[in-house]
């Protein structure tokens, strides 16, 4: 792996949702970077912001109820935000794909996984049905169909769980895209099926060089897959780091506690490191350090001001919102 | 230690199979063999894992031990009594001891119904107390399980998935059980909160002395909860051992493979696996021989046709295999993380 250069930029994004409840900020003024070949981890529970994060990168926020209210999505120095709708088409399928968690809901039952394959690949390259057909064949080789001139014209539900989820890899990779994102890809697995199409992406990243953006909840994914990783909590990065420092030195106290909740990090028989409470509403934000109320390190000052990134050890690239860390990073 | 305890649970050889129908006059044309000769023990106060991937029978094996499903064959002796022995009347007030946790806190609380109905629900139907008996004992249940008293009067939607949980383990509770089969308690949830209910449902065991059946798919939360641990694989068990032995020592191919599989929480570690080929067989068309064999990376000629027993290869150590010898040859095992 030999990253070079910035792929992509995500600078101060905003993402809200309107409901009956009011304005929710899914996404609050969240920044990083993705370079050229890496794999960057998004890690966080439910409702932390990470697939709205995903879904906006790729222009894909209802509007309404949604809306991105702010920021840049910089895109090989192009700003997404600003594409018109034809332009973003463009860019979507192509330069940008999207492999999501379950793939009976994201591939089209009434159509062949052929088909599926072909359809984008037409659209976006021009190609003719042959040479779709072809690259169709080539893909499902690729991602370890097996005879894939017998599959191609089987429909989705001919396949089992596994299967399908390389037909969605397959999919996304149809045009050579510079960028991935996948959006717990292997949640929906059993391990055994889990550890097949990790390995799988590992394969084709290294083979072909796109950048991916792992979305998951499952830090033991990341740990195997990420070069670098993004934590967040209730729509805002609370930490950055490689993979190694994050794993090694979690700086910030919600890394901390998911590290301690993972079973295979803790003796059998003790207890795990639960984290008490339960994530805020995104209607009912606190003023302060969003994690301020299950926080087991609190301070007065949490509860008032919004802890800005420090960077430990300074020049290092790990970075965490929060003020125990301030003095170290100066 | 689990030796010295009273053992309540006897299981043997325990089969589920699931008709299915089809032709015009809808006769049975096949059988999914969900379950196919389950046996095992479990001590008084013991926690036993059940682990698999999807369709092994997992879940179809807690069900049938109370007989939300009915059995096909085989026995299961709760403290002496043959479960399936007993008429469905007999057989419910036999549920006061013998409670079940659903996985899925969604779809098993009665959105119709408030969380402290929910939970006195189970101590009407077995008649247990006058009404304000049973009103002081779900308060003292809502706290027990961490919620507050002020939670009882809202329904299901208005709770979180960690707190729907706590209501279903309350309402488990309620009738004093000693067993408690736990299918999936903590699947549906975050990590944070699946932290919390684990660290909950191990209070209680040791509080109340209970017994569990611990069902998952997720091998550490089951090797971080249990004291033995039996792994299933398209309706077998195919080895079963006490949690060290069984994550330290694994003796199965299949076992060997599925630890293999889970990734490791630590960069360092990027492990070189030997993935397991292919996938689960259908349970519609059974082989004859070993299960796994159609997957197994040592498999020999004649696995397809003669089926291995599970028996005790090391004392306390059961598996079904009979290469076990080329097993340790040919898959040692590195613990990793």
């Amino acid at each position: 792996m030999n990253p070079g250069g910035v792929l992509l930029e995500v600078k101060h994004l905003r993402t809200c949702f309107w409901s009956a409840e009011g304005e929710g900020q899914a996404v609050d003024d969240v920044s990083f970077t993705i370079q050229v070949g890496e794999v960057l981890g998004m890690v966080g529970e439910s409702g932390c912001g990470k697939s709205v994060t995903s879904l906006s990168i790729m222009r894909l926020i209802p509007e309404p109820p949604g809306k991105i209210a702010g920021g840049e999505i910089l895109f090989d120095g192009r700003d997404l935000l600003r594409l018109s709708a034809e332009e973003m088409r463009r860019v979507r399928g192509r330069q940008i794909s999207m492999i999501f968690q379950e793939p009976m809901t994201s591939l089209n039952p009434v159509f062949t996984v052929g088909y599926q394959i072909m359809e984008g690949y037409m659209l976006h390259t021009g190609a003719t049905r042959g040479q779709a057909l072809d690259r169709a064949l080539e893909l499902m080789k690729l991602v370890g169909i097996p005879s894939p001139e017998r599959r191609v014209d089987d429909y989705p539900h001919q396949f089992s769980g596994g299967m399908r989820q390389r037909i969605m890899i397959a999919m996304a990779l149809s045009c050579d895209p510079r960028l991935v994102i996948a959006d717990e890809p292997t949640t929906a697995l059993d391990v055994t099926i889990q550890a097949q199409i990790l390995e799988l992406m590992n394969r084709l990243r290294t083979q072909l060089g796109m950048a991916i953006l792992l979305i998951t909840h499952d830090l033991a994914v990341i740990a195997e897959t990420a070069h670098r990783v993004v934590v967040m909590y209730a729509g805002k990065i609370v930490e950055e780091a490689a993979v190694e420092d994050l794993f090694h030195s979690p700086l910030h106290p919600y890394t901390q506690g998911l590290m301690g909740s993972i079973p295979r990090l803790v003796r059998r028989g003790d207890r795990l490191v639960s984290i008490d409470g339960m994530v805020p509403s995104p209607f009912r934000l606190p003023a302060g350090c969003r994690f301020f109320n299950r926080c087991k390190r609190r301070m007065e000052r949490c509860e008032r001001s919004m802890p800005p990134f420090f960077e430990v050890p300074p020049g290092s690239g790990h970075r965490a919102a929060c003020f125990l860390h301030e003095g170290a990073a100066t | 230690m689990s030796d010295q305890r009273p053992v309540i649970l006897e299981v043997e050889n325990l089969t589920k199979h699931f008709p299915i129908h089809g032709g015009l006059l809808g006769r049975q044309v096949g059988a999914v063999r969900a379950v196919d000769g389950v046996s095992f023990t479990l001590a008084e106060g013991d926690t036993l894992g059940l682990v698999g991937e999807t369709g092994c029978g997992k879940s179809t094996v807690g069900r049938t031990i109370l007989r939300l499903y009915e059995p096909t064959s085989g026995r299961v002796i709760y403290r002496g009594t043959n479960l399936f022995d007993l008429s469905a009347g007999e057989m419910r007030s036999m549920r006061r001891e013998l409670q079940m946790i659903f996985q899925d806190p969604y779809a098993s609380l009665n959105p119709r119904m408030t969380a402290g109905e929910i939970i006195e629900e189970p101590m009407i139907i077995h008649s247990l107390g006058s009404r304000s008996v049973r009103t002081e004992k779900v308060l003292e249940l809502v706290g027990e399980v961490g919620l507050a008293p002020d939670h009882l009067d809202r329904y299901p939607h208005e709770f979180s998935g960690g707190q729907r949980q706590r209501i279903g383990i309350a309402r488990a509770l309620a009738v004093e059980p000693r067993l408690i089969v736990a299918d999936e308690p903590v699947s549906a949830l975050d990590v944070s909160i699946q932290a919390q209910v684990i660290n909950l449902l191990s209070d209680l065991k040791k509080s109340r002395r209970l017994t569990y059946i611990f069902i998952a798919h997720d091998l550490s939360v089951v090797e971080h909860v249990s004291d033995r641990v039996a792994v299933m694989y398209l309706g077998r068990i195919v080895e079963l051992a006490s949690s060290e032995e069984l994550y330290g020592n694994p003796l199965h191919p299949y076992t060997k493979a599925l630890l293999a599989a889970v990734p490791v929480p630590d960069p360092r570690v990027r492990p070189e696996r030997t993935l397991l080929r292919g996938e689960v067989p259908s349970p519609l068309d059974p082989t004859s021989g070993c299960v796994f064999a159609s997957r197994c990376p040592i498999a020999q000629g004649d696995c397809a046709t003669t089926p291995p027993r599970l028996e005790e290869a090391l004392p306390g150590h059961q598996v079904a295999c009979r290469y076990l010898q080329l097993s340790r040859e040919r898959m040692p095992f590195v613990r990793r993380g």
